[in-house]
C-alpha cells in the first residue's frame, strides 16, 4: 500500500487512487503516421525494471489525474508529482 | 488430574481453574495456561497426527513457532488449524486436533504410514498428473487435510478494522522492544507498539534473568506501566505485526482487543519509522525420528517449566549445538526434574556454560542419532559425533536447540537483505529497504544486557536523542557450532515437522535437478505450512549446503512472505461484510417496487432494480411475458434512472464529443440528439450512449450504467492528461437527474394525459430529441430514445420528484392497462429489436463493424478515438465474430454463453451465444449470437454444443428479430 503525494491533498494511501498505467508518448496524428508507428504508439507500454513514469488519479479524493515516477523493484516514488514538491 | 503441574511457579492463576475439552476428553487447567501447556499440565502427549504420513505428533514449540500440532476449535470459536501453543485457554475451550480421526491414538489415516516409503517428494504431482491433479485434490485433501473451514461464521463477535498512523511502530514488546519503545515515547514520538503474546515480556516470561539486580519481570512491569501512562504511545497485547508492505505500511491484527465483543481487529498502521523487535526462533536439530512426541524446543521445554509450571517430562536429556540450552538444563534441575545427559554436538564446551549446571552430566562431541518411542518418546541412542560407540539413555523429554534464527521475517518482508553471519550461524538484517530498524535478538543480539541494549539504540536514534545507559543483565554468552543434521542418523530425519518433508526428500529433489533452495521448497513443499518452516528452514537450506558443498549465504533463504503467522479471513475482511462488503445503489423507488413484490437484483454498478413482477402465484416466464407483451401492444414504464448520465460544458465540448464518439455530435442542433460508440484507442467498443444538445456550449450525455464510473474516468482522463488545451467540463449528473420511461404504442397517450405543456407530436417532437418542459405539474426533461424499439418518452425529474411522478404515471397508465417493467423484460425487448448490450454482445473484443454498425463509423471525421486501430485491423481482412440473429430450431431455450461449433462437433468453436429470450413478438425463442463471419451466413444453419455433448441447430438471422426499419420507435 503505497503513499502517494497528490499535488491538492497531500500524501494520501493508494487505496484512494486508481491506477492509469505507465505514460505513452502523446497520441501522434493519424493523418502523418505511418501505419507500423501507429501500431507501436498502441501496443508498446513502457515497462521497464526501475523507474517508470506512470499515471494515477485521486479518484477517491479530488478526483485528480497525476503523474509520478515509481521505480518497480521497490515502489519508492522518485519523481513527481511536479506540483506536489 | 494435572499431574505434570510442577507444585509450585509459573505465572498461572492456580485459584482460577478452567475446564475444556480436547478430542473429546475433558481436562482442567489454568487462567493463564495455553492450551498447549495445560494439555502437558494434563499429561497428554501425543497430540497430532502428522500431515503426510500420520505420524505420531506431540507439542514441539511454545509460541508461534509450533510446527507439529495444529488444533480445531469448536463451537463458538469455530476456526481451524491453530497451533495448539497459541490458543489462550478459557472455560468451555472446546478443541480437537486436525489431521486424525477419531483421534490422535487410533487415527485410521496411520496406515498410509505403512505406505510411507512409496509417498517421496514430488510424489504427488508424479502419481496424479493424469488427466489433472484436479480430479484427485478433494480426495487427497480430505485424506491429508488439515480441519476444514467453519461452516458459518462466528456468533457473538464482529471483526474491524482501524487505520493509525505512528512516528515509530515497534514489532515485538520482549526486553529490546520494550526498550525501544521507552526512549522514543520518553522524547515525545507518537509510538505503537504491538506484541503478539498473552502478556508483554517475550524471552523474559520463560527464563529467570535479572535487569539491574531485580527480577526481570519487575522491570517489565514497570516499564509497561510508565508506557501505558504516556498519551503518546499505545501498546497492544495480542497483536501479530504480519505484514510490512512497501512504503512503511503494516498490517497489524488484535485479538480480542479491550473485552469489547471483538473478535479481532486488524490495524493498518503507516509508520514513520519501524524497529522490529521480533526476537530470535530456536530451530531443531535433525536425527532419526525427531518427530516423536516427547522431543521438544529446549526453549519451549523452559517455558513450559518456569512460565507455565508444567514438567512436560520427568528424565531429560538436553540435545544442543549451543550454549543457550545449559540455562534450560539448569531450570529443569532447579525445578526438581532429572537431567540424565546434557548431548552437546561441540567437542569443546564453553567453561562458562559448564558453570551453569554445576553436577549434570556433560558429553561433549556426542549427538543423538535416534529416537526411541512411537506414541511417546522412551530413549534417545547417543554416539560420539565423529563415530564410536553408541549408547542408549532412558528418556521421556528430549529437549533440543539448534541454535537460533533472528526472526528476520518481517525485516525481509521490507525487502531488506540478509546477510549470512557465521559466527551465529544465522541469517541477520543486512541494509535496510524501508525505514527499517532491528533490534535485540531479531539483530543478533543474543544475550540480554546486549538486547536492552540494542532496543534502547535503536529507539533513541529514531527519536534522534542520545543512546541512554541501559541496566547491567547478566546472560550466559550465547556461543553456537552449526549442526544442520546428523550424518550418523538412523531412521527418518524430518526438516519440516508440518509437511513431512525429511532429509531424504530434499536429497531426492536434488537429484532430480531443483538445484536452488526455492525450487528445493516448492517440489518438496518443505517451509510451505502454517508454521512457514520456522524451525525448520534454516535447516533445509543447510543440507542443501552440506550436498552441494557450498557456503550457506550461497543458497540463501526462501523469499520471506506475509502473513508472518496464520490470518483470519475476518481479520482481513474487517467490517465489510455482508450488505457493507459492496453497498447497493438504490433509486427513489426501491421501496415501491419492493411493496409491489418485484423480485429484486442487481443490475450493473451495484444498481438494486427489479427483474420482475410476479403477481401471487405467477411463474417468472409469465411475468416477464406479461411486462414485455404490455410495451409491446399497450404500455408500459420502467425506471431508468441508474443510466450513467454526464452533462458536458465548456468552448469545446462538441470538438470533445466528436473525438470520443464514432458519430459526429458537433452538428446537432439543441434540443436533438444522436447515438454514438465509444471506443477505445485499440478500435474496440468500449461503451455507447447518446449525445443531447442543450445550447452551443452545453450537453446532456448517457453511458450504460455499468460503465459509467469508467466512462467518467475515461473522459477526465483525457481532458486531464491528453488534451488539456481544450476547454471541457464533465460533470456526473446519474445522481441528479431520476426518470420514468413510458413505453408502448400507447405512451403518448399516457403522457398526454398526465399533463404537460410540451407539444408531443411527432413533428414537433421527433425522435432523438429533447424538451424542457412540465409534466404532471413537475418540471421535467423529455428525452426521445428507446431502448426497447417501442414509441418512448424518458421524462427525468429531480429524484424526489420520481415517487410522485410514478404515481401519477401508473394512475393515468391505469385505463391503457399499464405495466411497471422489470429488467427482465427489458431484456427480451432489447434483444428482439437486436440492440446491443455492453457484456453481452460488447465483449472488450468487438468493433462496430463485427455488430454490423459500421454505419456509426464517421468518413467525415478524419480522426476520433479508434478510427485508426479499426481501419488497420479490418485492413488485414481476417475472420471477425459477427453478430446475428439466431432462431432455435426446435424451439428451445439456450443458455448464454454456450458455444457455437462446426457442425455441433466437438471442435474449436466458432462464436457463441450471447442472449437467447422468449420473444413475445414472435412468440418462440430468439438470441443472438457472435459467430465467425456471421454477416455472409444469414439463413444458415449453425449448431450449438452444449456441456455433454447436446447439440442445438440454430437459423442465422440478421441480429434485429422485430420491426427492422424502426417505424415504432419513430413513431
Ligand atoms: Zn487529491
Amino acid at each position: 500500500m503505497m503513499l502517494i503525494p497528490c499535488p491538492f491533498c497531500g500524501p494520501r494511501t493508494e487505496s484512494e487512487f486508481a491506477y492509469g498505467g505507465p505514460v505513452r508518448p502523446p497520441r501522434p496524428d493519424p493523418a502523418t503516421t505511418a501505419e507500423a508507428d501507429w501500431v507501436g504508439w498502441l501496443t508498446e507500454v513502457p515497462n521497464p525494471l526501475g523507474p517508470v513514469e506512470e499515471r494515477w488519479c485521486h479518484l477517491r479524493g479530488c478526483g485528480s489525474w497525476l503523474t509520478l515516477w515509481r521505480d518497480t523493484r521497490t515502489h519508492a516514488i522518485v519523481g513527481g508529482p511536479q506540483d506536489a514538491e | 488430574m494435572q499431574n505434570d503441574r510442577l507444585a509450585k511457579g509459573g505465572r498461572i492463576d492456580r485459584t482460577r481453574p478452567l475446564r475444556f475439552t480436547f478430542n473429546g476428553r475433558a481436562y482442567t487447567g489454568f487462567a493463564g495456561d495455553t492450551l498447549a501447556s495445560a494439555l502437558l499440565a494434563n499429561g497428554v502427549r501425543l497430540t497430532a497426527r502428522s500431515f503426510k504420513y500420520h505420524r505420531p505428533r506431540g507439542i514441539v514449540g511454545a509460541g508461534v513457532e509450533e510446527p507439529a500440532t495444529m488444533v480445531e476449535l469448536l463451537g463458538a470459536d469455530a476456526s481451524g488449524n491453530r497451533p495448539v501453543t497459541t490458543v489462550e485457554l478459557r472455560e468451555g475451550l472446546a478443541a480437537r486436533s486436525v489431521n486424525c480421526w477419531p483421534s490422535p491414538a487410533v487415527d485410521l489415516g496411520a496406515v498410509a504410514q505403512l505406505a510411507a516409503r512409496f509417498i517421496p517428494a514430488g510424489f504427488y504431482y508424479k502419481t496424479f498428473k493424469w488427466p489433472n491433479w484436479h480430479l484427485y485434490e478433494p480426495s487427497i485433501r480430505k485424506a491429508a487435510g488439515l480441519a476444514a473451514a467453519p461452516k458459518s461464521p462466528p456468533v457473538g463477535g464482529r471483526y474491524e478494522t482501524r487505520f493509525a498512523h505512528a512516528d515509530l511502530l515497534v514489532a515485538g514488546a520482549g526486553p529490546s522492544g520494550l526498550m525501544a519503545a521507552l526512549f522514543a515515547g520518553r522524547a515525545g514520538l507518537r509510538v505503537m507498539i504491538a506484541d503478539e503474546g498473552i502478556e508483554p515480556g517475550g524471552a523474559l516470561l520463560s527464563r529467570r534473568l535479572s535487569i539491574g539486580g531485580r527480577p526481570a519481570l519487575d522491570w517489565v512491569a514497570e516499564t509497561v506501566a510508565e508506557l501505558e501512562a504516556m498519551g503518546n504511545v499505545t501498546l497492544l497485547r495480542r497483536a501479530t505485526v504480519w505484514a510490512y508492505r512497501e512504503h512503511d505500511y503494516l498490517l497489524v491484527t488484535e485479538r480480542a482487543p479491550d473485552r469489547t465483543g471483538l473478535l479481532e481487529r486488524t490495524w493498518r498502521v503507516r509508520a514513520g519509522h519501524v524497529i522490529t523487535a521480533t526476537g530470535a526462533i530456536e530451530r531443531g536439530l535433525v536425527f532419526g525420528n525427531n518427530d516423536r512426541p516427547g522431543v521438544m524446543l529446549a526453549s519451549a521445554v523452559q517455558s513450559y517449566v518456569n512460565r507455565y509450571g508444567v514438567a512436560p517430562g520427568r528424565r531429560a536429556v538436553i540435545f544442543a549445538n549451543n550454549t543457550s540450552a545449559y540455562t534450560v538444563a539448569a531450570d529443569l534441575a532447579a525445578a526438581g526434574i532429572e537431567v540424565a545427559a546434557i548431548i552437546d554436538s561441540r567437542s569443546d564446551v564453553p567453561a562458562e556454560a559448564r558453570a551453569a549446571v554445576p553436577g549434570l552430566p556433560i558429553r561433549a562431541g556426542y549427538v543423538v542419532t535416534t529416537a526411541h518411542g512411537g506414541r511417546s518418546l522412551r530413549g534417545v541412542t547417543v554416539a560420539p559425533r565423529d563415530g564410536g560407540e553408541a549408547e542408549r539413555l532412558d528418556c521421556d523429554l528430549l529437549a533440543v536447540s539448534g541454535g537460533w534464527n533472528p526472526a528476520v521475517h518481517l525485516f525481509s518482508q521490507s525487502r531488506g537483505t540478509l546477510r549470512y553471519d557465521d559466527s551465529l550461524a544465522s541469517f541477520l538484517p543486512g541494509d535496510a529497504a524501508q525505514s527499517t530498524c532491528a533490534a535485540g535478538a531479531a539483530a543478533g543480539a543474543m544475550e540480554l544486557e546486549a538486547a536492552l541494549a540494542s532496543g534502547a539504540a535503536a529507539g533513541a536514534s529514531v527519536a534522534g536523542v542520545m543512546p541512554p545507559d541501559t541496566p547491567t543483565a547478566p546472560d550466559l554468552a550465547y556461543a553456537v557450532t552449526p549442526l544442520w543434521r546428523v550424518e550418523s542418523a538412523r531412521g527418518k530425519c524430518f526438516l519440516d515437522l508440518q509437511n513431512d518433508v525429511t532429509v531424504e526428500d530434499v536429497h531426492l529433489a536434488l537429484r532430480e535437478g531443483y538445484a536452488t533452495v526455492e525450487h528445493v521448497k516448492r517440489y518438496t513443499t518443505g517451509g510451505m505450512g502454517l508454521d512457514q518452516g520456522k524451525t525448520g528452514n534454516i535447516n533445509i537450506t543447510g543440507t542443501v549446503a552440506l550436498a552441494q558443498g557450498v557456503p550457506m549465504q550461497a543458497v540463501g533463504t526462501t523469499t520471506f512472505r506475509a502473513p508472518y503467522t496464520p490470518v483470519s479471513f475476518g481479520a482481513v475482511g474487517g467490517l465489510r461484510d455482508g450488505p457493507l462488503a459492496l453497498p447497493y445503489r438504490h433509486t427513489p423507488l426501491t421501496a415501491w417496487n419492493i411493496a409491489q413484490g418485484a423480485v429484486m437484483y442487481e443490475a450493473g454498478a451495484r444498481w438494486r432494480r427489479p427483474g420482475y413482477f410476479p403477481r401471487p402465484g405467477e411463474a417468472m416466464q409469465d411475468a416477464i411475458d406479461r411486462e414485455a407483451r404490455a410495451v409491446r401492444e399497450g404500455v408500459g414504464v420502467y425506471d431508468g434512472s441508474p443510466l450513467g448520465t454526464f452533462e458536458i460544458k465548456g468552448r469545446d465540448a462538441a470538438r470533445f464529443l466528436d473525438h470520443i464518439y464514432t458519430t459526429v455530435m458537433s452538428t446537432l442542433a439543441p434540443g436533438a440528439g444522436r447515438y454514438g460508440l465509444m471506443l477505445s484507442d485499440d478500435g474496440l467498443i468500449f461503451d455507447d450512449g447518446v449525445c443531447f444538445r442543450l445550447d452551443a456550449q452545453r450537453w446532456i450525455v448517457s453511458s450504460s450504467t455499468g460503465n459509467a464510473d469508467a466512462v467518467h474516468r475515461h473522459m477526465e482522463m483525457l481532458l486531464q492528461t491528453d488534451l488539456p488545451d481544450w476547454s471541457v467540463f464533465v460533470t456526473p449528473v446519474t445522481a441528479q437527474w431520476a426518470n420514468a420511461t413510458i413505453c408502448g404504442p400507447k405512451a403518448r397517450e399516457v403522457l398526454a394525459d398526465l399533463g404537460t405543456d410540451i407539444d408531443l407530436s411527432p413533428e414537433a417532437f421527433p425522435f432523438m430529441s429533447l424538451r424542457d418542459g412540465m409534466v404532471a405539474g413537475l418540471p421535467a426533461r423529455i428525452v426521445r430514445v428507446s431502448f426497447t424499439g417501442e414509441l418512448s418518452f424518458e421524462i427525468n425529474v429531480a429524484p424526489r420528484h420520481l415517487p410522485a411522478l410514478w404515481d401519477r404515471i401508473m394512475a393515468a397508465g391505469a385505463p391503457h392497462g399499464i405495466l411497471p417493467v422489470g429488467s427482465e423484460a427489458n431484456h427480451v425487448l432489447r434483444v428482439e429489436k437486436g440492440f446491443l448490450s455492453l457484456g453481452h454482445e460488447v465483449d472488450g473484443t468487438v468493433d462496430p463493424y463485427d455488430l454490423g454498425m459500421g454505419w456509426a463509423m464517421s468518413r467525415k471525421k478524419p480522426d476520433y478515438i479508434g478510427k485508426r486501430a479499426v481501419e488497420i485491423r479490418r485492413a488485414t481482412g481476417k475472420m471477425r465474430h459477427e453478430l446475428v440473429g439466431i432462431i432455435p430450431e426446435p424451439d428451445v431455450q439456450i443458455p448464454e454463453g454456450a458455444p457455437l461449433t462446426p457442425g455441433g462437433h466437438r471442435q474449436a468453436s466458432e462464436g457463441f451465444v450471447t442472449a437467447c429470450v422468449k420473444s413475445v413478438a414472435q412468440d418462440r425463442w430468439v438470441g443472438l449470437a457472435l459467430v465467425d463471419d456471421g454477416h455472409a451466413r444469414h439463413g444458415e444453419m449453425a449448431h450449438v454444443r452444449l456441456k455433454g455433448g447436446k447439440v442445438i441447430a440454430v437459423r442465422i438471422t440478421r441480429p434485429c428479430h422485430y420491426d427492422p426499419d424502426g417505424e415504432r420507435l419513430r413513431s
